[in-house]
């Protein structure tokens, strides 16, 4: 009741102050100098000032006598107060790189699906590490992420069970995920242990509490939550006008009393039933009976006439208010739904605040001015709206949509700190295609990836220093290339030199020292040019064909571009992913046995795919391509790019002698469908996209005079 | 006059500030037993702490700022509270607020107040008094919405990082915050102002290598790290150019544009231009005016200050323009710095002299851009981007930031809207209505009859199609009808097509929109056509047929997204919309102009088609029409390119064709058959 007063209190001022305004106005025009004052501007003084710091004192002073510089930094070092200087030991993560330790899971100790989650999130990835004494962060195996005391969850004694962790050593180096906190009736931040110097990955965290570039704000998360892959956000069309059919959405619950209720009280003032439809419920709870006001049986019926799920996909805006505690479930499914959160919540440390530039992709209300959201969401331009629209699905998919990606993001997020100088911009984390996928410690020049060029404000690679090279010789190859590296991958020795054909670039031959797939796609420090063309010693190409693949891959640099395609399909019968080398009307991936990448696309590879992929391609000396052509698309969202070719690849594929066995095999072809299953399985989606097009010269096999055309060997037989 | 808010506090007596000496500002005693503000509060944040309900809701989306007038506070026995009175510097920012938009002489209506109480440089302040003086003033009101600024914040011996005046709850504009006394979100953030930046001017210079890597210029470093400076020097020679203060020279400014190095003298500013990286270790104080200097000349800075919170960090991006390392890896930047790529350190010369420049060098700048940082807290959907804080002026005329930015192949299902263009064709329009029919992604057919003279042929007599056909009528016969975002346009593919394209085949059509499926932010269109520059006439040419590039499609048959139609009716710069209605030549030409403006994408030319046969039209002056022709369009493109003062199309070498076109493989096998031809 003391809300809806306080409210109308507010609105009747703003009334009065528009009437003010307008009765005001005409006056004030009347008389544009108010009294006596013709200058009200800040004087122009004539005296001669002095400077704020005297010249001789831009540097200070008796700063030399002090003992040493390096006291000071340890001033504030409490316990709660901490910060990466004062409560982290970046001693740790030096040796060994940026490994993660899990403690080993008990016996007998419960822990909830999500925990689960998010324990084996962190196993499976790149940075996880058995051994503890190579470990940079420890994450515990007690489940703290539901402190809410009367919650089923809640484990007990954990402050115990904490202190007891023989590596716990006040929290240092600790990370704990926290989705709630506190209990019924102030909802307090309290874990209900000791944190010590630990980091907090938390829900719902207030900006008060939030140790500023120490703890990670997380989003809510469901239990349902998918552990990998996750579903793609629901945009599927750009539709101009962008409006849809409501303007502002909620659907919730109400709390009538209590912290956090005065803003979700008073959504009804601005709820108009057309295109505001902000709608909620006192139906929760068992004894809601008692407690409901006068409002709560007219709410609930209108509560009861819209679907959620359809006011949630046709709308614009998704008013994202506070519930008890800071964070909601409300914000990841407008997210996900393409339906630009509104944030009415002061006082949340919004998730991944630290990287994530939320003006791109929601509105920052103040709970103080609910009524002024819908004038305020109105006013957009639907310019904005599109981008936020955009930027929403982007933000979803990159850090959001399944627990892992939470999670890494998380990790990602504090290993940054510890690469300090190295870590990423604001860019690599806020466009495409993100913070996971971009590793800063190929570069600090966002010129050397393949996603950039356009913001950068250079255009597409360029032309002149970008001559590619080549990975396996041919002996026709070619004047256009900056260098050529053998990759010898064979047991038999290499032969002598006199035996190598004359180049006039140099040819570098590298020794694979373990003569695996893999090493195909390391990131040689001789490949300096942006462009990698990587080929396989019985590939047969002609410099036309080469010169003109290259000129495609330059305007899409981000994609793979190649000849002889591949396809997948969905094997509905056997529940299955098919893989088909057959001629068909599409393809979702080309061979990179002929192929230009991005030099980016090597380092990625093998940085970021987990061993347990590699080492299976590595033995089945097989799928080396397919899980290329995995990873560029889960980068890209695009398939890759096929263009003309002479001849067949196939055929001469099979003519060739040297290594016909690989493709005659029988098995060859169950180990690359087998190959795909598996890496969709952890990819946790099917990243591969297909396309019908491919791309040719301009004038490819037109009837004009072949001494018109600038790529004619194309065309000859 | 009725105020809403009480107004009786203010005389009008200080109102009449129009005096010309600060000796003349009202003398205001302050008794002994004034009350002190509380020290600031360090869990404010902008929702607990300001009083966002006056900012009030504003078409403008701008706060209004209340500057108080001066006064010269003096304590009882008439000693004035501080040595310095008004700055120069303070005033500068006083008056360039007071010139600014974000000004207003009445105090009813601010959002923001800021008191003319110097408090820039703490030590020439009396604590006590300063702090007795804010809370006199009339609005204070626990320092409510009051702003602050302060640049040298603590003193000997223990220097802390926030001002030591108590301020209530004011926001503190601060130089040299340490992450443990600066309040995220609301305080700001801000540098030390450098006297140099008034004193000299440093030109300029093109990134690029420098005679030195590393220079350290600050005279009053640490001995301590002067000793792990002075190792690295040892280390690295050449490289490192490690100066201090001159010795035989006389104090005063002189000196403090001197700097040495055994016995050599060297000019100060103008030295830092010398070097790639330069040192801004942290002194007494974490906050630096040498920063200033630096980043003036375009030299990127190392920042070596443990927990100090960089200049603006709330808007700036200083990863792309600074290197900070902890102070305790002091011994290993040489190697950190080495590693970092050239044209990286290229990036970051531009960018330092650009925050210099921008936010840096003046105190007006200073003061304009805390208030729009506060200014972008309380209208954050109005808010400056990140890219209109961080992008240098050349990188925003030349970045491009795609509309339709994310990967997203539509699903086939919608299917496309084709527009066709009429006048009064009708023969020619029947059958292009019922050869696109037979496309099988057809959704809807929009018929523009811009012919005002004449209405179109009865409903019975149209030919029937499977899809919804509507017939729009123009008000007036002008080109850019057909570019026009109609309502009817529900799907966001969009087919232009022309009343007499009749030899495009159903494949050939349906390919296309599989085509712009996959690049849904580009024209997808059949002939090419190409740009070139005319060397002999210094100008541009346009081109057709039988080249090996493409930088534009004719619209007369192309796939676009619809929202280009918005943006061709809408946001067509200059009065380029209006001369193609007046010359009723070039609406296609506009349009690749437009997209590739936007996007940095060239268009995609779909399949063999090199030219729309028109059967109609007769050979009579064939070759002298094409000629008029080729002029006209070059003009067009001359025009343009003038208009968006560049030139924004882009050439590509190919085009795209199904993925079995012309292979040996049945026929009947091939998705997209029926290809076409020239």
């Amino acid at each position: 009741m003391q809300a809806k007063k306080r409210y109308l209190i507010l609105f009747s001022a703003g009334v009065c102050l528009i009437l003010l305004f307008y009765l005001q106005g005409p006056a004030s025009r009347r008389t544009p100098n108010r009294g006596d004052d013709p200058h009200p501007h800040w004087p122009h003084f004539s005296d001669p000032l002095r400077a704020f710091i005297p010249w001789d004192q831009t540097e200070t002073e008796d700063y030399n006598v002090r003992v040493s510089p390096r006291h000071k930094r340890d001033d504030n070092s409490g316990a709660y107060k901490c910060r990466m200087d004062s409560c982290f030991d970046f001693s740790l993560c030096g040796s060994n790189g940026f490994k993660v330790y899990v403690y080993p899971q008990q016996k007998g100790e419960k822990i909830s699906e999500s925990y689960r989650n998010i324990l084996s999130s962190i196993e499976s990835s790149r940075f996880y590490t058995s051994d503890p004494g190579q470990a940079c962060l420890f994450v515990l195996n007690l489940d703290t992420l539901d402190r809410d005391q009367l919650s089923p969850q809640y484990v007990h004694n954990l402050k115990t069970k904490i202190q007891n962790l023989n590596l716990w050593n006040n929290g240092r180096n600790h990370l704990i995920f926290n989705l709630y906190s506190g209990t019924w009736p102030d909802y307090t931040e309290d874990l209900g242990f000791e944190i010590g110097q630990a980091m907090l990955a938390k829900a719902s965290i207030s900006t008060e509490n939030f140790r500023p570039d120490f703890d990670i704000s997380i989003p809510l998360f469901s239990k349902d939550h998918p552990r990998t892959g996750g579903d793609r956000g629901y945009l599927k069309y750009n539709t101009i006008p962008p409006f849809r059919k409501y303007v502002l959405v909620f659907k919730g619950k109400r709390y009538l009393t209590g912290i956090g209720s005065d803003t979700r009280n008073a959504l009804h003032h601005v709820h108009n039933a057309e295109d505001v439809v902000l709608l909620t419920t006192c139906k929760h709870g068992k004894d809601w009976q008692k407690h409901k006001d006068a409002r709560c049986d007219k709410d609930n019926a209108e509560y009861d006439r819209y679907d959620y799920k359809e006011m949630l996909h046709n709308s614009t805006f998704c008013l994202v208010p506070r519930g008890r505690r800071l964070g909601s479930f409300r914000f990841l499914e407008a997210l996900q739904a393409a339906c630009v959160p509104v944030m009415l919540s002061n006082g949340w440390e919004l998730p991944f605040s630290e990287i994530i530039d939320w003006h791109t992709a929601a509105v920052i209300g103040d709970e103080r001015l609910l009524l002024q959201i819908p004038s305020t969401v109105r006013s957009i331009h639907q310019d904005r709206i599109l981008s936020l629209r955009q930027q929403t699905q982007f933000l979803w998919e990159a850090y959001f949509s399944s627990v892992e990606k939470i999670v890494l993001t998380t990790l990602e997020i504090i290993q940054d700190r510890v690469l300090q100088h190295n870590a990423r911009s604001t860019l690599m984390w806020n466009r495409l295609p993100g913070g996971l996928f971009t590793l800063p410690q190929f570069s600090s020049y966002l010129g050397d990836f393949p996603f950039f060029y356009s913001v950068l404000g250079n255009s597409n690679p360029e032309k002149k220093p970008h001559l590619p090279i080549a990975l396996v010789i041919l002996k026709t190859l070619i004047s256009l290339f900056r260098c050529i590296i053998v990759l010898w991958n064979c047991d038999k020795p290499l032969p002598a030199k006199h035996r190598w054909p004359a180049t006039s670039v140099p040819v570098i031959v590298i020794e694979g020292e373990s003569k695996v797939m893999s090493s195909r796609f390391l990131p040689y420090d001789n490949i300096r040019t942006d462009a990698v063309l990587s080929l396989d010693e019985d590939t047969v190409l002609s410099t036309t064909e080469v010169d003109f693949a290259f000129t495609v891959w330059q305007i899409f640099p981000e994609r793979i571009v190649g000849y002889p395609a591949r396809s997948h399909f969905w094997d509905s019968n056997k529940e299955r992913w098919g893989y088909t080398s057959k001629w068909t009307n599409d393809y979702s991936m080309v061979l990179t046995g002929a192929a230009f990448y991005h030099r980016y696309y090597n380092y990625l590879y093998t940085q970021y795919l987990p061993g347990s992929l590699k080492s299976m391609v590595d033995q089945l000396s097989n799928c080396e391509d397919i899980l290329m052509n995995f990873l560029v698309s889960a980068v890209t969202k695009m398939p890759p790019i096929k263009v003309t070719q002479k001849k067949q690849y196939k055929e001469t594929m099979m003519g060739q002698t040297s290594r016909a066995s690989r493709w005659a095999d029988p098995d060859h072809f169950a180990q690359r469908q087998m190959c795909m299953n598996k890496f969709a399985s952890w990819f946790g989606t099917m990243p591969l996209v297909h396309s019908q097009m491919r791309l040719d010269p301009v004038l490819f096999k037109d009837q004009v005079s072949i001494l018109r055309k600038k790529y004619r060997d194309i065309e000859r037989l | 006059m009725f105020q809403f808010w009480p107004h009786s506090i203010e005389s009008s007596a200080e109102w009449s500030l129009d005096r010309r000496s600060v000796h003349d500002a009202p003398l205001v005693r302050i008794p002994m037993s004034s009350p002190i503000p509380e020290r600031g509060d360090l869990s404010c944040r902008m929702h607990t702490c300001f009083d966002v309900y006056r900012c009030g809701y504003n078409p403008k989306n701008k706060i209004k700022v209340y500057i108080y007038p001066l006064q010269r506070f003096v304590d009882e026995v008439g000693v004035p509270i501080s040595s310095t009175g008004l700055s120069r510097e303070y005033n500068d920012l006083l008056s360039a607020i007071s010139d600014s938009d974000f000004y207003t002489d009445d105090v009813s209506r601010a959002c923001l107040f800021i008191p003319s109480i110097d408090v820039l440089n703490q030590n020439s302040l009396r604590i006590r008094e300063t702090a007795q003086a804010l809370a006199m003033l009339p609005r204070w009101d626990k320092g409510m919405n009051h702003l602050l600024f302060n640049m040298l914040p603590g003193g000997p011996p223990d220097y802390n990082t926030a001002l030591d005046v108590p301020r209530d709850r004011a926001l503190l504009a601060g130089g040299g915050f340490s992450t443990w006394t600066y309040r995220q979100g609301y305080d700001i953030s801000i540098p030390v102002y450098s006297p140099l930046s008034a004193e000299v001017d440093l030109p300029e210079r093109q990134p690029g290598p420098r005679r030195y890597f590393i220079l350290s210029s600050q005279t009053a470093i640490h001995r301590e790290y002067r000793v792990e400076l002075e190792r690295l020097k040892e280390e690295n020679g050449e490289a490192l150019l490690l100066l201090d203060k001159c010795s035989n020279l006389s104090q005063g400014l002189a000196s403090v544009r001197k700097r040495c190095y055994k016995g050599q003298v060297y000019d100060y500013p103008q030295i830092l231009q010398e070097s790639s990286f330069c040192v801004v270790l942290r002194g007494a104080r974490l906050g630096q005016a040498t920063l200033s200097d630096v980043l003036q000349a375009g030299c990127v800075p190392v920042i070596m200050a443990d927990s100090y919170i960089l200049p603006f960090s709330e808007v700036l991006d200083w990863k792309r323009a600074s290197v900070v390392i902890p102070e305790e890896k002091l011994p290993e930047m040489y190697t950190i710095l080495k590693s970092i790529p050239h044209r990286q350190v290229e990036e970051m010369q531009r960018q330092a002299r650009w925050f210099w420049e921008a936010y840096f060098s003046s105190m007006k700048d200073i003061g304009m851009t805390t208030l729009q940082i506060i200014n972008d807290r309380i209208y954050p959907y109005a808010a400056r981007t990140y890219e209109e804080w961080n992008n240098p002026p050349v990188v925003k005329w030349t970045s491009v930031n795609s509309p339709l930015f994310l990967p997203l192949i539509p699903p086939r299902s919608p299917g496309f809207t084709a527009v066709v263009l009429t006048y009064d064709r009708i023969e020619s329009l029947f059958r292009v209505i019922t050869e696109i029919s037979k496309v099988p992604s057809l959704a809807k057919l929009l018929v523009v009859w811009n012919n005002q003279n004449k209405s179109p042929p009865e409903e019975s007599l149209w030919p029937k199609v499977a899809v919804p056909l509507k017939v729009l009528r123009t008000k007036e016969n002008k080109l850019s009808n057909r570019f026009f975002p109609f309502d009817e346009i529900e799907t966001e593919a969009v087919l232009a097509i022309d009343d007499d394209i009749i030899m495009l085949t159903s494949d050939e059509l349906q390919f296309g929109y599989e085509v712009w499926r996959e690049f849904p932010d580009r024209l997808v269109g059949y002939p090419g056509r190409l740009h070139l520059w005319d060397h002999e006439m210094g100008k541009w040419k346009y081109e057709s047929e039988w080249t090996n590039e493409v930088s534009m499609v004719l619209t007369g048959a192309a796939f676009y997204h619809k929202y280009f139609n918005y943006l061709y009716t809408y946001k067509m710069p200059g009065d380029i919309k209006n001369w193609v209605d007046a010359h009723m030549n070039c609406e296609d030409i506009a349009m690749n102009f437009l997209v590739a403006n936007i996007t940095g994408k060239a268009p995609i030319k779909v399949t063999p088609r090199k030219k729309f046969k028109c059967p109609e039209c007769t050979a009579i002056d064939g070759l002298s029409l094409d000629q008029t022709h080729m002029v006209e369009r070059s003009e067009c493109i001359n025009k343009f390119a003038s208009v968006f003062g560049t030139m924004p199309l882009k050439v590509v070498e190919h085009r795209a064709d199904p993925v079995l076109y012309k292979d040996d493989f049945p026929e009947k096998l091939k998705s997209f058959p029926n290809i076409g031809s020239l």
